[in-house]
């Protein structure tokens, strides 16, 4: 084996575990920032300031009773979970931590994540489908539509960047952001990207399909033990994928001063990123879900073409001159 | 017509000699007896025809009169009525007159029939269902006389007097296969013994069992909604999984042990259960309350108000998804609890008022208490405006939701807040003031629309409203008894017992006994937290109440509920059931 690929190998298997490794992480950071916004306490028992509570909220679930409802679709009530964990870890392939800190540069990044990304929702779809229950249904049926739409404005708003950056890249449209982050320029790409990420997560205020005062737990009622687990983790895990993106695309990726080093600009960023999702999460109340769908067509659609075509039209000027 | 008659005489006019008004009511609540064959037309009458009508069914009920000491005012000599089977007893309200008037019918028989007058007014739908539930009383012409609080299951109509009241009276209970499976089959929702068709022309409906264990139905309230992909094509309320025989336990407890039940009517509402209790008692009693007893009454009745409305008003909030008010509103609740701690030892059920007055003064330093809390909470309320009211996603949640107008509320008796967010300027604390709310100086805040947010609206306000008058009280404690003194105050004073032979005599009797209450008959109404609250208690001059009727808003509020969700979404009954503000206890008593 030659040092590329061990190189690789490592890439990768770094990657996976510090994933891994962070998104339970983000259990007991939320629960923390939520209770600190919220003037309680959270939980500080378990080991320091609380944090072993991440361990024993894992073994808590690994020990749970694993129950599949006997009116289930057993096949596909088992896969469903997985396919959100794998999707989310599939679109981190072409997301560029650092320079050369990637697992695969491919010239399609932003396709390929938006493709996965896509995938994620058959998660939601069959969980709630397979769950066999009223609740889990009504909950796919907001969540299928929810996700599917706002994969159109999120694909639209990208495109801005990738006319700036003339790639579809993540590494290229990262060096393409040296001189001005593409958050600047971009400003309403941003804005739209980051609700259309919001959605595509569907944490709160977009929760809709778990909307848990209606829909008690919306897809994944009938879920219990390590598959809730799971559901919950490839949620945490879309979280940091959304920022990452986002950090990548408009806030210059791992670009910064050179006091610190690119890989640890880039967490810093994303962390940032994932506050502000909790924060949302503090604050917001939950729209309804047609108001979701009627504020995506009739906002959201036309002002992401507005941008594209305006960008687009800024991009051929200066090509000319 | 001529106006200056009262609306009883005018009655008598129309409908005939057979009509008799009680010549004295002890609640002054003019009381008529009718025959049952012209119930309905005399109903009929004071709602439609009458000049300044009542429109109001406020409440509707009876009593089982077979075993009840025949002392009463309907055995008084020339009155021609006496009801020795079951009474009904309709109660309507006049919003013109600012009177209620009591219309009593006299039935004869093991089971008797009356006819129904669902189709007078919407609300007497339940109410109806009540009395057959609790009575075994037939309404003929009923669209739907089924079991409304007791399990469908039950035997037995549990308010008729040879139904027992404890459960050591039952034989243990066992839950054998066999029941456990007719229980279980008799919750199973069946679309057509509602009237609920499964399939329109175009889409087959789906049938959504939400609760009663439900994140968002606050408590073990069951609703079954027919649905149209998410729109409510209708929905069916089914109450009484917190039926606890509020109204049967009175009837066993003394007037003094049943205080702590008024507690847990409302639990939310704290000593206003025991204000409108101890108002229909001590009005038997014949008991006047001292000042300061009355305005202390008022300060707690007030904190309670408030602790009652910030828990709605953070559950409203997190019912339409945002999660963190709910924790502010309680942080600002416990400091109400600090107050109401100091001063009554308890919290949520402080238990706290007694006949005549309340338990204790006020503790030393209780100013300084209410003080802080006064200087403490408007800058919050105004924090929760900016948080909640103003939010553009929380108004895009709740205006328009739910709408119903003055009248639509008033034929479904809706009272407190649901019908001041109509534009009605109803508040019984201003309109019929009582224990001294006449001397405080309050608006009644109102809102046009009825629609979910402006319920909201009306009630934030309202808590503005409930700190003025802490306030006043603060400022004007009368010195004085904080228990009347009253032979009939429980526990008695003890003051001249040591002297005088009488004095010990009934204090013996009543620390002993309890009080025994002259017979009669008196219903109170208050502005509680959530609307009108009444108890209607019937004494026969015994040391229990012969008949307890609590007449509760939440209970007319969740009836409306069909009625003003259908067309809506699923997400948008959220909203509906969290602007509506009820407590499942206080439905199903």
């Amino acid at each position: 084996m030659d040092d590329a690929t061990i190189d690789q190998l490592l890439i990768i298997g770094g990657v996976l575990g510090g994933l891994l490794l962070v998104a339970p992480g983000l259990i007991w950071l939320e629960r923390r920032m939520l209770a600190l916004w919220q003037d309680r306490y959270g939980p500080n028992r378990a080991g320091p300031f609380g944090l072993l509570v991440v361990l024993a909220d894992t073994l808590k679930l690994f020990f749970k009773e694993d129950w599949t409802p006997p009116f289930a679709d057993r096949f596909v009530f088992t896969i469903a979970p997985g396919i959100v964990v794998i999707t989310v870890l599939m679109s981190f392939i072409v997301v560029p931590f650092a320079p050369g800190v990637i697992v695969s540069d491919l010239n399609i990044g932003l396709l390929f994540f938006l493709a996965n990304s896509s995938l994620g929702a058959y998660s939601i779809i069959l969980g709630g489908w397979a769950s066999n229950n009223k609740y889990s249904l009504l909950g796919s049926m907001r969540g299928a539509a929810q996700m599917i739409s706002y994969e159109v404005f999120m694909g639209l708003a990208m495109m801005g960047v990738v006319l700036l950056a003339g790639s579809f890249s993540m590494h290229t449209i990262v060096e393409a952001q040296k001189d001005m982050w593409f958050v600047i320029p971009q400003f309403l790409g941003f804005v739209i990207f980051f609700i259309a990420g919001i959605a595509e997560t569907h944490r709160l205020p977009f929760d809709i399909p778990e909307a848990e005062s209606e829909l008690i737990a919306g897809f994944h009622s009938e879920y219990s033990g390590m598959k809730f687990g799971i559901f919950f983790v490839g949620e945490y895990l879309g979280i940091i994928l959304i920022s990452s993106v986002t950090v990548a695309l408009y806030f210059g990726g791992w670009l910064g001063p050179d006091f610190m080093p690119p890989l640890v600009w880039f967490i810093l960023k994303t962390f940032a990123f994932i506050c502000f999702f909790i924060l949302l999460r503090a604050s917001l109340p939950r729209p309804r879900y047609d108001q979701l769908m009627e504020y995506g067509w009739k906002i959201l659609l036309p002002l992401t073409l507005l941008n594209l075509m305006v960008t687009a039209g800024i991009v051929l000027l200066n090509k000319g001159i | 017509m001529e106006t200056d008659l009262s609306p009883a005489e005018q009655v008598k006019l129309q409908f005939g000699d057979d009509i008799i008004a009680e010549p004295v009511t002890k609640d002054r609540i003019v009381s008529v007896w009718l025959p049952l064959v012209k119930l309905k037309v005399v109903l009929f009458y004071c709602k439609q025809e009458l000049p300044k009508p009542y429109p109001l069914l406020y409440d509707l009920t009876a009593i089982d009169e077979r075993s009840r000491k025949k002392n009463q005012p309907a055995e008084q000599p020339g009155s021609g009525y006496s009801s020795s089977g079951f009474t009904l007893v309709y109660h309507l309200f006049s919003f013109d007159r600012n009177e209620f008037i009591r219309f009593k019918v006299a039935l004869l028989g093991e089971y008797p029939t009356a006819p129904s007058i669902c189709n007078l007014w919407a609300n007497a739908n339940w109410y109806e269902r009540e009395v057959y539930d609790m009575f075994g009383i037939q309404f003929e012409g009923h669209p739907h006389l089924k079991r409304i609080l007791m399990p469908p299951t039950w035997s037995g109509h549990p308010l008729r007097k040879e139904h027992p009241a404890r459960a050591t009276e039952m034989g243990p209970f066992r839950l054998w296969e066999e029941k456990q499976d007719k229980e279980q089959s008799a919750l199973q929702f069946n679309p057509e013994e509602w009237g609920l068709a499964r399939s329109s022309e175009d889409s087959d409906f789906m049938f959504l069992n939400i609760g009663p264990q439900h994140p968002g139905t606050h408590g073990v309230l069951r609703i079954v909604l027919q649905l149209d992909g998410e729109d409510i094509v209708d929905a069916v309320p089914d109450i009484g999984f917190h039926h606890r025989g509020a109204e049967k336990m009175a009837e066993r407890q003394s007037w003094h042990t049943y205080i702590p039940y008024t507690d847990r009517v409302d639990y939310l509402g704290g000593v206003n259960n025991n204000l409108a209790y101890l108002l229909a008692v001590e009005n038997l009693a014949g008991i006047t309350v001292p000042q300061r007893a009355q305005v202390i009454r008022v300060m707690m009745c007030e904190f309670f108000r408030i602790a009652s409305h910030l828990v709605w008003f953070g559950t409203f909030s997190q019912d339409v998804g945002q999660l963190s008010p709910v924790f502010y509103m309680f942080t600002d609740r416990e400091r109400i609890f600090d107050v109401v701690e100091a001063v009554c030892g308890g919290r949520m059920h402080p238990n706290w008022f007694r006949i005549g007055g309340v338990a204790q003064d006020l503790p030393k330093g209780w100013e300084t208490l209410v003080k802080k809390f006064l200087d403490y909470f408007p800058a919050r309320l105004k924090e929760y405006d900016a948080m909640v009211l103003r939010n553009s996603l929380f108004k895009a949640r709740t205006v328009g939701i739910g709408i119903f107008t003055k009248e639509e509320a008033i034929e479904w008796g809706a009272t407190g807040a649901q019908l001041r967010a109509c534009g009605l300027a109803w508040d019984f604390r201003k309109k019929r003031p009582y224990s001294g709310y006449e001397n405080f100086d309050f608006e009644i805040p109102t809102a046009e629309n009825g629609d979910c947010y402006d319920r909201a609206l009306v009630r934030v306000e309202e808590m503005r409203q409930s700190l003025r008058i802490i306030d006043q009280c603060l400022k004007n404690m009368p010195e004085g008894l904080f228990k009347a003194d009253h032979p009939l105050t429980t526990p008695p004073i003890k003051k001249h017992t040591l002297q005088d032979i009488e004095t010990l005599i009934t204090h013996f009797l009543g620390v002993s006994w309890g009080p025994v209450i002259p017979p009669g008959e008196s219903m109170s109404c208050i502005e509680a937290t959530k609307g009108a609250n009444s108890y209607y208690a019937v004494s026969d001059g015994n040391t229990s109440p012969y008949r307890m009727r609590i007449r509760t808003p939440s209970f007319a509020h969740m009836q409306m509920l069909p009625y003003i969700s259908k067309g809506y979404t699923v997400a948008d009954m959220l909203s509906i059931l969290g602007a509506m503000d009820y407590v499942l206890a206080d439905i199903d008593r």
